[in-house]
């Protein structure tokens, strides 16, 4: 019966056949997806509530303690996607089916440059004036000299180490970088798992190496970003865990897998409370290791397409307002964008051990950007982010 | 006026079914209009779509999909080294677990399908059965914890003086090997069930030792059964992603196309194409080997 | 007969239920794992735990996104498996009792979906809807996408059962004059009824634990099950709630997995086909 019914030759045909087939059938039709010309225009005056709103955000961002109060207030039933990367979001808002998008900086310039995002018209946000003014106007928000979003909160990526494996307390970021000081802990390293970990290096580099003439470490022509991504190869044997999701840092830190390594406010945080042994750069050295460091600073964006722009606007007012403000900053472990969202704050501490109320601290921190090839210095050399993917799939190996 | 509705409509139905009466081929044909048009219209013209894209280039200035023919990203695939490292990761990974799992069901289907009581096979199928409803993730993340430096193994291992795997490549196997292990040993069971038991005594009655009998009778009654498994546990491992990353700092194929999906499209249906190559010559064997009839 | 067939030696058997040991310790520790930090006090998972607390179970059943998303599974799952069982029992029928140009490219067919990656498929049929025919995604689309690789569990039980169970009834009923309908609905629907039994158990086994391919398909309104424990597992706080809704749902399958096995040899033993009850019951657990 096998022999004498199977045709693989046969099969392999039929199949592709019907893929060449359907391939000119349906390619025609196929992806007519980028109509860059998405608006662009801010909404004038605010109208009634749609009934609902579609959101993208980070996880911990929409949660039901300030989403069901905004529901009852407004009559807008909230839902919402979580994304768990910059990718996603943009892959997320491409879609067109969402009305707004906490969005990096990684990925702001890439919604506006995509058409996938519209002004934000300030003043229908009356929340917005009381915002911390160093996150007003900044390369990531603002476009063309118009606002794109809504600043939400921000945070530092810390160096984090375990004192009982790591002596002396290290100063710089050379304890996990300079390939001679980061052997001594090959395979306890815990890095940043994204292809813009290759700005940490470049902001290492900037400081240790000033012959490259690095500005901004997400401007890097083909010297720099080769520099970076070398740097980054040579940490590879070392590194323990990349890790991306502040759960998996965790539990590396608390199962004794990792000694030192990049993190988030929140790990460093969440560690302490645990009661396990981790210290990050003290405050005799601004918080931060004395290169400075990269951080985040997230925008609320509201899409082109948005089928719910006054719900999106209200939301948008909802979630800077200083009491919710005050509850997400808490909640995800960040530094809040309000100004009046101290005071809101169940710990009294949290403002100052974020750094929220702090200029100095956050002049030293590079937020995450876009990195584009017409990067400013108009020569368009700069690596654009697909290269920034490829080096960091090299990277990794 | 109802029963009269209900005895016209049935007739209508009868009247239907008539047509069909002797007609093999408008039977066959409308049979297979559903599935067929399901699976070529929609799967197949999808995949089409998506790797038809393979071909496109995203302009580096403006981000932006340039369609058109170009062997550029074919060309990246075959020339950068890394990736060529990746894909042989990832199908050593996907053969080494298969043959795990291979290993590891045999005993098992075996003793369920020949020795267990009726009793003791009711349980053995549950026990087989249950694990493929718990949760994927939460299964990886008990793995993730076990083999922590602090986990489980090491616990249970520090008395002998002997230290786990860790995270890695050997942490991979060992997960997917367990993850995708009752796919291996349902389709052996119902592949041993079919062999008639009379056969076995036959042999043994004519004086062959069991080895002889595994290997003469057995195993070649078996083998197709055997493939039948390995296309779900090959196909399970090489398509893969989140258990790689949650154990290891490996790349497998597709971490690699997950990467670039939202930026740069066309280069990750380029990449897509590596594990549908992968797949369709492995199904091609498979067949060969009559695995179709025991899935 | 409460003896399996085939006797072996002594050493032979002890050496085959070690490695049945071996086997199903392989599968259950790490569910016993699962288990145990249901339990666990803390909300880092340390081995061993430092202490036991009862209270997440009480946080987990009071979790409302949590329950919406249990019921978003349930009905994904009900419906990719009653699409499956349609089209996978008409491609069986039309392969085990005709023949015709292309046959044999049909169960390749079906097999294709779910040997080729899930990224790849839910990225080809996510593009489709979206850019192909500009159709939002929603639960709708996620039902799609798994109904497309369910397809194949189904056929596979059902064929298997066709080319074991004899076309003579069905040619009887012919004679005998009943039409095609009646055909079967009274002679082979119900010689199906185990293997598609075992085939829906299977299709909405696959469908409910999906992951993959439904995160390429999820529109913005909803969420599964498997997708809410990807959300929540990475959140250190919610970390202990998603392990004791994974022991809660595995005791809650052991419900069906019963129920589906009883089913299948109860109806072995009546229908009685290929004699003994017990091979229908291999033949309705063969899949996946």
């Amino acid at each position: 019966m096998r022999s004498k019914d199977a045709h693989p030759a046969r099969t392999a045909w039929l199949v592709v056949a019907g893929l060449i087939v359907f391939m000119l059938v349906l390619a025609g039709c196929g992806s007519s997806s980028d109509d860059n010309g998405g608006g662009g225009e801010e909404l004038q005056s605010l109208g009634k509530g749609e009934g609902e709103v579609n959101l993208v955000s980070w996880a911990g961002y929409v949660e039901s303690a300030w989403s069901k109060p905004f529901e009852q207030k407004t009559g807008c039933k909230v839902n919402n996607k979580v994304a768990g990367t910059s990718d996603e979001m943009v892959q997320l808002m491409r879609s067109g089916q969402y009305d707004g998008v906490s969005a990096s900086g990684n990925a702001t310039a890439r919604l506006v440059d995509g058409g996938d995002v519209d002004p934000v018209n300030v003043s229908l946000v009356p929340n917005y004036e009381t915002i911390f003014a160093d996150l007003k106007d900044q390369p990531y928000n603002t476009f063309d000299d118009k606002p794109y979003g809504i600043p939400h909160g921000r945070g530092a990526n810390l160096l984090m180490w375990n004192p009982d494996d790591v002596k002396p307390a290290p100063t710089s970021w050379d304890v996990i970088l300079d390939p001679k000081k980061a052997a001594a802990y090959k395979g306890q390293i815990s890095a940043y798992d994204d292809p813009i970990y290759i700005a940490d290096a470049a902001v290492y580099l900037k400081m240790h190496e000033p012959d490259l003439g690095i500005e901004n470490p997400y401007e890097l022509n083909e010297e720099q970003f080769n520099a970076a991504v070398d740097l980054l190869k040579e940490q590879q044997p070392n590194v323990g865990e990349y890790w991306s999701e502040a759960a998996k840092q965790i539990q590396a830190f608390a199962g004794g897998d990792a000694a030192v390594g990049t993190t988030w406010q929140y790990q460093y945080f969440a560690l302490q409370e645990e009661g396990k042994p981790v210290q990050a750069s003290p405050a005799s050295q601004g918080f931060l290791p004395k290169e400075g460091a990269t951080g985040w600073s997230d925008t609320w964006m509201i899409s082109s397409e948005a089928k719910n722009p006054n719900c999106m606007y209200e939301w948008m007012d909802w979630i800077v307002s200083p009491k919710v403000n005050a509850e997400v900053a808490e909640f995800f472990g960040e530094a809040p964008a309000q100004s009046l969202a101290c005071d809101q704050t169940a710990d009294k501490e949290f403002c100052a051990k974020y750094h929220a109320d702090n200029p100095a601290f956050w002049e030293r921190v590079y937020y995450w950007e876009t990195p584009l090839a017409d990067c400013g210095n108009g020569e368009e050399d700069c690596k654009d982010y697909n290269e920034w993917v490829q080096a960091w799939t090299a990277i990794k190996g | 006026m109802a029963t009269e509705a209900v005895v016209s409509r049935r007739s209508v139905g009868r009247r239907l079914a008539g047509l069909f009466h002797g007609r093999p081929r408008l039977q066959a044909g409308s049979l297979l209009a559903g599935p067929v048009g399901w699976l070529v219209i929609g799967y197949l013209g999808s995949l089409a779509v998506l790797l038809i894209t393979a071909f496109w280039t995203v302009d580096p200035l403006s981000g932006e999909v340039v369609q058109g023919f170009s062997l550029e990203n074919v060309e990246t695939l075959i020339d950068e080294p890394v990736y060529r490292d990746i894909v042989g990761r990832t199908v050593l990974i996907a053969a080494l677990v298969t043959l795990t799992d291979a290993i590891l069901a045999f005993p098992i289907a075996f003793y369920m399908a020949k020795l267990a009581s009726r009793r003791g096979k009711a349980i053995l199928v549950v026990a087989i059965l249950l694990p493929l409803w718990s949760s994927y993730l939460v299964k990886v993340y008990a793995w993730r914890t076990m083999l922590s430096n602090d986990g489980v193994i090491n616990w249970a291992l520090e008395p002998f003086g002997l230290h786990g795997p860790g995270y890695g490549m050997t942490a991979i196997w060992l997960v997917m090997s367990y993850l995708w292990l009752p796919y291996m040993i349902l389709p052996i069971y119902a592949g041993l069930e079919r062999i008639p038991d009379s056969l076995i005594s036959a042999s043994e009655d004519l004086g062959a030792h069991p080895f002889t009998t595994f290997r003469r009778v057995i195993l070649p009654l078996a083998f197709p059964a055997v493939v039948a498994g390995s296309i779900f546990t090959f196909a399970l491992t090489l398509g893969d992603y989140i258990t790689p990353r949650l154990v290891s700092n490996e790349q497998f194929i597709g971490n690699v196309i997950f990467a670039n999906i939202t930026n740069n499209q066309p280069f990750a249906a380029a990449l897509a194409l590596v594990p549908i190559v992968v797949m369709i010559a492995y199904l091609l064997v498979a067949r060969r080997l009559g695995a179709f009839e025991h899935v | 007969m409460s003896r399996g067939a085939v006797r072996l030696s002594k050493r032979s058997t002890l050496l085959l239920r070690g490695a049945v040991g071996v086997g199903l310790a392989f599968i259950y520790v790490p569910l016993i794992v699962i288990v145990i930090y249901a339990f666990n006090s803390s909300k880092v998972l340390e081995w061993p735990p430092p202490g036991l607390t009862l209270s997440w179970f009480s946080k987990a059943i009071e979790n409302e996104a949590a329950q919406e998303a249990l019921l978003t599974s349930l009905k994904a799952a009900a419906a990719a498996t009653a699409i499956a069982l349609v089209l996978g029992t008409l491609a069986s029928l039309a392969v085990a009792r005709h023949r015709f140009f292309g046959r044999e490219t049909i169960s390749f067919l079906v097999v294709l979906p779910i040997a080729l990656p899930g990224i790849v498929t839910g990225v080809a049929i996510s593009n489709t809807f979206t850019q192909v025919l500009g159709v939002d995604l929603s639960l709708f689309t996620v039902i799609v996408g798994h109904a497309t690789f369910c397809i194949v569990v189904v056929y596979n039980n059902v064929v298997a059962r066709l080319r074991r169970t004899s076309v003579s009834f069905e040619e009887a009923s012919a004679d005998l004059g009943g039409d095609t309908w009646q055909t079967f609905r009274f002679v082979t629907l119900p010689s199906l009824k185990t293997a598609l039994a075992a085939g829906a158990l299977l299709a909405f086994a696959l469908s409910f634990d999906e992951i993959i391919v439904t995160t390429f398909t999820l529109g913005a309104r909803e969420e599964t099950l498997p997708i809410w424990i990807f959300r929540n597992l990475f959140r250190p706080n919610e970390l202990p709630i998603v392990n004791v809704v994974a022991v809660l749902v595995i005791l809650l399958s052991i419900i069906p997995v019963y129920l589906a096995h009883r089913l299948t040899r109860e109806e072995g033993g009546a229908v009685g086909r290929g004699g003994r009850g017990d091979k229908v019951e291999a033949e309705a657990t063969a899949v996946p």
